[in-house]
Parts: structure tokens; sequence; C-alpha cells
């Protein structure tokens, strides 16, 4: 099937591929990065993780909307800052609501935790599709993220896509600089690796949960508010990633901020270059059914974490 | 003394027979046509349902793909009946004569190998039977035997349910895509389509349930159910007592998804067609609900279930559609918080005490027996443990805190 195709035509092909590539792995390293410290470090699954996702979208539509209706024209490139931080505080304080009110009850409970947040996941969209809508919406990109930069006279990229992919770099850094470093970060590992001493030593465990799971879902929201960058934003937008995005976390080793980065770009990358040889489906059944055969030959992931049990 | 036969106590053969007289005297006398259909393609999900009980209730395996298997006797009933409809004097205006009508449109001009054996109605029982299991064996095999459980079993079988429904949505011509294989008309020349053949149907798709509701009812009853329990409670302590953990898991996984496949080709019988909308991670999960609905322990309660949240869903469906999705997912929260155990578990508690105060003393056994044989699962105690043998470490450490009080406590 190489036959066909020049030597640079073939490079440009797999350049231009490769980074559409990389904008499905910024989505997926966001959407994952939360996920990961929920499901890795609480043992928590939450179904409902893509919508959480897609409220930091319309959260950043509707900062948009204000923007471009009271404020003069000469700010409005900055909307997408405010939306973002505006989009982290407003998902991740309902992720604490959700983790007071329904969470909680159900630590002990690892699979009927799924149910809930699944229950959960159907009333958010049902509710989006109320408020907002069912039909997608999108924002106006500011001027400054419009257009392409073309790197050769074959090979061009968006620079929303580079933006996109800079802010997620940036991002995970700050959580993993988080995770290692700042005292939630601390004490939530502990609380990982023994309660009972954790507690013991005088951390509020259930504090401790709380801003975890809050943190988890805010980072949803700044997913979310990148994804408006690159895609529209619909009431069921967030049910396309989620199955996928478990399993970059679970492919990753799920307790490992590095292996969810590396098994994100392995799986973006596999995806969107097949997807150019063969058909969009195809490459997606192809990457999921390699994912979940190597996921039953090597249950614990790319990277795990060792520690005594 | 409370014994009838060697598997079945008095008072759950009572239920049976509420059961019994519901789903073939009182339905079929109080519907119409349209209406008893309907609910024979609600009593095909409780056949899921079923399954469900005892792979999650009994086993503790919370398979998130029961779509697939339900799929997959559909589909394979689907393509038997299409290649009658298909004859090739019924399709005599298509390029190529003799396919079904959706490869014809997709520029096939034979019938794809796997389709062939399709022809034969015996063949299709058995694959209807078998292939499932197959699938569930292979599932199970590998993940069973590294020891792959709780969360990780369901994501993965998720995954499965996904890649499934995208591969056949994308091979159309295969498959039918996302319409599915539709514009089914006769069973061996026997038109499925009239009002006659649907109520025959219906009483055939109520005795397999019973069927299969005995059969469930007998691996609960044997040592095999006993250990399924025991393996749910504390599987590390089974392991060491000699069993092969393992192949429980695979039996138990393989016989829910073989039920699973019975009301797919149920379903496809009485509705006329089967798409890939049954397969997908939704429907599996919305299977789940009837389970847990019902009561995750209750056999008959799956059946209950399977009626109530479908019976719901269609009358909602059709005056308040918007509301729909709300009462659903407040469903789901509410089962999971406030009562785990289902209309089973709210029947035991509340309804039985109420009712054996007007029950003479001596039909006590038809409401309730005394000793309920389940220990229920608590809303605020675990008795269902999972990801005991996952990397899931935070649930270890509060699995072993909990099991240290309750020792404790002994």
């Amino acid at each position: 099937m190489f036959a066909d195709y020049s030597m640079a035509e073939l490079t440009s092909i797999f350049a231009m591929q490769g980074f559409a590539g990389l904008i499905l792995f910024s989505v997926f390293v966001l959407m994952a990065l939360g996920l990961a410290i929920i499901f890795g470090q609480m043992g928590v699954i939450n179904m409902a993780h893509g919508e959480f996702m897609i409220l930091g979208a319309y959260v950043t539509y509707l900062t948009s909307n204000i923007f471009s209706s009271y404020l003069p024209e000469s700010v409005y490139g900055s909307y997408f800052f405010i939306a973002m931080i505006l989009a982290f505080f407003v998902t991740g304080a309902l992720g604490a609501f959700i983790e007071w009110s329904v969470i909680r009850h159900l630590y002990k409970r690892p699979l009927d935790t799924l149910l809930a947040t699944w229950g959960l996941s159907l009333i958010m969209q049902q509710l989006y599709r109320s408020i907002f809508g069912a039909r997608e919406v999108g924002v106006t990109l500011p001027d400054w993220l419009m257009g392409s930069y073309a790197i050769t006279d074959m090979i061009e990229v968006p620079i929303n896509g580079i933006f996109v992919m800079i802010l997620t770099i940036i991002i995970t850094i700050a959580v993993a600089l988080m995770m290692q470093k700042s005292r939630l970060g601390k004490q939530t590992r502990a609380v990982v690796q023994n309660r009972p001493m954790a507690a013991a030593v005088g951390i509020n465990t259930e504090r401790v949960d709380r801003l975890t799971f809050a943190l988890g879902c805010g980072i949803a929201g700044i997913a979310g508010s990148a994804f408006t960058m690159v895609g529209s934003t619909g009431p069921t937008a967030g049910q396309l990633y989620i199955v996928d995005t478990f399993l970059v976390v679970v492919f990753g080793g799920a307790s490992s901020l590095i292996g969810t980065v590396a098994s994100a770009f392995t799986i973006s990358q596999a995806q969107s270059t097949m997807e150019f040889f063969l058909s969009g489906s195809m490459a997606k059944v192809l990457t999921l059914l390699t994912v979940v055969i190597i996921l039953m030959l090597r249950p614990e992931g790319l990277f795990s974490l060792k520690m005594r049990r | 003394m409370n014994k009838v036969g060697s598997f079945i106590e008095r008072y759950q053969l009572s239920h049976f027979i509420i059961l019994a007289v519901i789903i073939f005297v009182v339905m079929p006398l109080a519907l119409d046509s349209f209406r008893l259909n309907m609910v024979g393609k609600y009593l095909t999900y409780a056949f899921v349902a079923l399954g469900l009980v005892l792979c999650w209730g009994y086993g503790g395996i919370l398979s998130l793909g029961q779509g697939v298997f339900f799929g997959l006797g559909g589909y394979c009933m689907a393509m038997f009946l299409k290649l009658e409809a298909s004859s090739p004097e019924n399709t005599a205006i298509q390029s190529t004569p003799g396919i079904p009508d959706f490869m014809d449109w997709n520029q096939l001009t034979e019938l794809p190998w796997f389709w062939e054996p399709f022809h034969s109605f015996a063949f299709t029982i058995v694959a209807i039977l078998v292939l499932p299991a197959i699938f569930a064996f292979i599932i199970g095999v590998a993940m069973f035997k590294r020891r792959v459980g709780g969360v990780y079993f369901a994501i993965i079988t998720q995954a499965v349910a996904a890649i499934l429904t995208i591969l056949i949505i994308g091979q159309q011509g295969y498959t039918g895509g996302v319409n599915g294989i539709t514009d089914l008309r006769t069973l061996h020349g026997w038109d499925i389509r009239t009002d006659e053949a649907k109520n025959i149907l219906y009483f055939v798709n109520g005795v397999l349930l019973f069927v299969c509701l005995f059969a469930a009812r007998f691996i609960i009853k044997s040592k095999l159910g006993r250990l399924l329990v025991a393996m749910r409670e504390r599987e590390d302590r089974v392991r060491f007592s000699g069993y092969d953990v393992s192949s429980f898991k695979i039996f138990i996984f393989c016989a829910a998804a073989t039920i699973s496949a019975v009301g797919g080709a149920m379903f496809t019988l009485q509705v006329g067609f089967m798409s890939p909308t049954f397969v997908g991670t939704g429907p599996s999960i919305e299977m789940v609900i009837f389970c847990a609905l019902g009561g995750r322990l209750a056999i008959l309660g799956a059946v209950y279930g399977a009626l109530v949240v479908n019976w719901a869903k269609t009358s909602f469906s059709e005056s308040f559609p918007e509301l729909w999705l709300f009462a659903m997912g407040a469903l789901f929260i509410g089962v999971v918080m406030a009562f785990p155990n289902g209309l089973a578990g709210l029947y035991q508690t509340y309804i039985a005490p109420w009712l054996q105060k007007y029950v003479p003393e001596k039909f006590h056994w038809i409401v309730t027996n005394k000793y309920a044989e389940e220990k229920p699962v608590s809303a605020t105690t675990s008795a269902t443990t999972e990801g005991s043998e996952t990397e899931d470490s935070s649930a270890d450490t509060k699995k072993s805190e909990k099991g240290d009080l309750s020792h404790a406590g002994n």
C-alpha cells in the first residue's frame, strides 16, 4: 500500500497524521490525567468523567459568549485563560459535591460507584440537552489561534493544535509536580499507600479524598476547555471518549502518571496513523483490540507502581 | 419439610408459580397483541438480567459487556432469518440475487464464508448456544487465569462491547451496518410477522425463560453456587482451600453468556430485526440496572426488574421523553445507594412481614422464607468485595481494613 506514494509524500503523510495524532493525544492526556488521579489514586471508577469534561467545554462556551457580547473586542483574545480557570473551579466544585453526596458512601463497593456515576452521567447529559439544546455548539476562536503554520511546503500544522499541545504539556507537568511535591499530593499518595497509617499520623483522609476527587474533575474541566479549541461540543460528546480514556488509564498502569502519558501517546499515534491507510472504524477496532489483548497478557499495564501489600 | 424436590424450596416454588401466572395467564389476557409482543421483548432482557444475577450477584464478576452476548445470539438468529428471507426469488431484482439486500447495496457479489453455515437451522441453534459461550470462554480464560477481576474486568468487557459495535457498524457489507439486519420474514416458511405467530413466540419465550430460571436455580443451589458465594466474599480463602477459582468464574461467565444469547435470539424472533444498538456499552450497562433493580441476588427479581424498567422506559418515552434519562439516572444512583438489594430486598424487608400479618400462619411459606438463604448486601458495609486480585491498592487497603475489623468482631 506504500507503493503508490513517493518518499517525500510518505514523510509528509506521516508527519501530518502524526500531528493529527498529537491533537488526539492531547485530548486523551488531559482527560486521562483526571481519570488517572481519581481511578489510580482512589480506585473510584468515574463514568461521568466525560460529562465533567463537557461541563468545562460549556463553561468555556458561555464565557466566550459573555466576552463577545459584553466586553470590548480587544480583550476577546484573552477569554480562553479566564474560561479555563472558571472551568477548573466549576467542575472541581461539582466534583467535590458529588464526592460528598454520592461517592463517599460507596468507597467499599467500587463496582457500585461505577453504576452510580453512570446514572450521574445520564442525568448530566440530559441536563445539557435541556439547557444548551441537542445541537453541537462551538466557540469562535480568537484571531491569534486561527490559521496554520507551514513547516515545509507540504507540511502544515494548525496553530490551535500547537496551542492545545503546549497547554497539555504545561498541565501535565503541573499535575506531576503537584502529586510529587505539594502537600496535597504527598497526602494523597500517603492515603493511597496506607489509609489507616495516614490517618494515624494526622491526615484527614476524608478531606484528602474530597480534594483529590475535586482535582480530578477540575482537570477534566480544563480538558473540556481545551477541547473547544479543536472540536465542537455536544451533550453526548463525553460518551465518545470515556471507553478510550479508561483503556488509556488502565493500559498505562493505573497509578502511574508517566504510564498514562505514554499509553495515551501510543494509542493516539497508532490510531491516527492507521486511520490514513484503513477506514477510521477499522483503525479504531485494531487499536482497541491490540490494547485489550496486551492488557490480557499484562494486566498491570505498561508502568505499574511497585509496593508492598 | 420446607422442600419440594431437591433444589427448590416451597416458598420459592410459590414465587415461581406467581411469576408463571403473571407471564402465562395475566399478561396474555390483559394485553392486546401489540402490547403482549412488547412485554415479550422486555422478557428477552430478563434473560440478560438473569445471567447478570449469576455472574455479578453470585460470582461477584461485573460484566459491562453482556450486550455483546445478547447481540451475538440475536445476530446468529437474524443471519439465519435473513438468508431465508433473501431467497433468489425474493431478491430477483438485485444485481446478485440470493444474497441479503444490504450486501447487494455494498457491492458484494457472493455470500461471505461465515454466512454460509447459517443456511442450516440446526447449526444456527447450536451457534446461538455455543458461540457466545466460546467467546466468553476466551475472555474468561485470558482474564481470570491471570487473576484479573473487579473493576478491571468491567473496563475490559466494556471495551470489548465498544469494539464489537464499531466493528459491526464499520463492516456494513457483512453485518448490515448501523441499521442492523432488518426485514426478517419467515422461520422455515412460518411467517413470524403475524399477530398469531407473535403470540406463539411470546409463549415460547416464556417457557425458555422458565427453563433458564430453573437452570439458574439449580446452579445456585448446587455446590458450585455455594462456592461462587464463598469466592465472592473471600476469594483467597477459597483458593487456599484447594479450589481452582478461575474455572468456576469462567464457567459462570460462560453460563451467563449463553443465557443472554438465548434472550438475544428470542429478541430477534419477536421484534423482527437486530441492530448494533443492542450491543454497545450504553445498552450493556442499562442491562445491569435491570438486574440491580430486581435485586442482584434474586433470579426472579431479574425478571421483574427487566419488566419494570422497560415498562417505565416505554411509558416515559411516550409521554415525557426528556424526563426519561433523569429517571434512569436517578434509578441508577438510587438503587445503588438506597437499596442495593433491589426489589427483592424491599420485598423481604417490608412487604413480606406486612403480608405475614394478613396471611394465616399455615400459609406463611407462600410469602416468605423464615431463614433468608442469602445474607443481603447492606447499604453501608460491603458484602461484595471486588478488586482483591487487582493492582488496585486503595481498594485492597480498605478491604483489609474492613476484613480485620470483622475478624475482631468474630
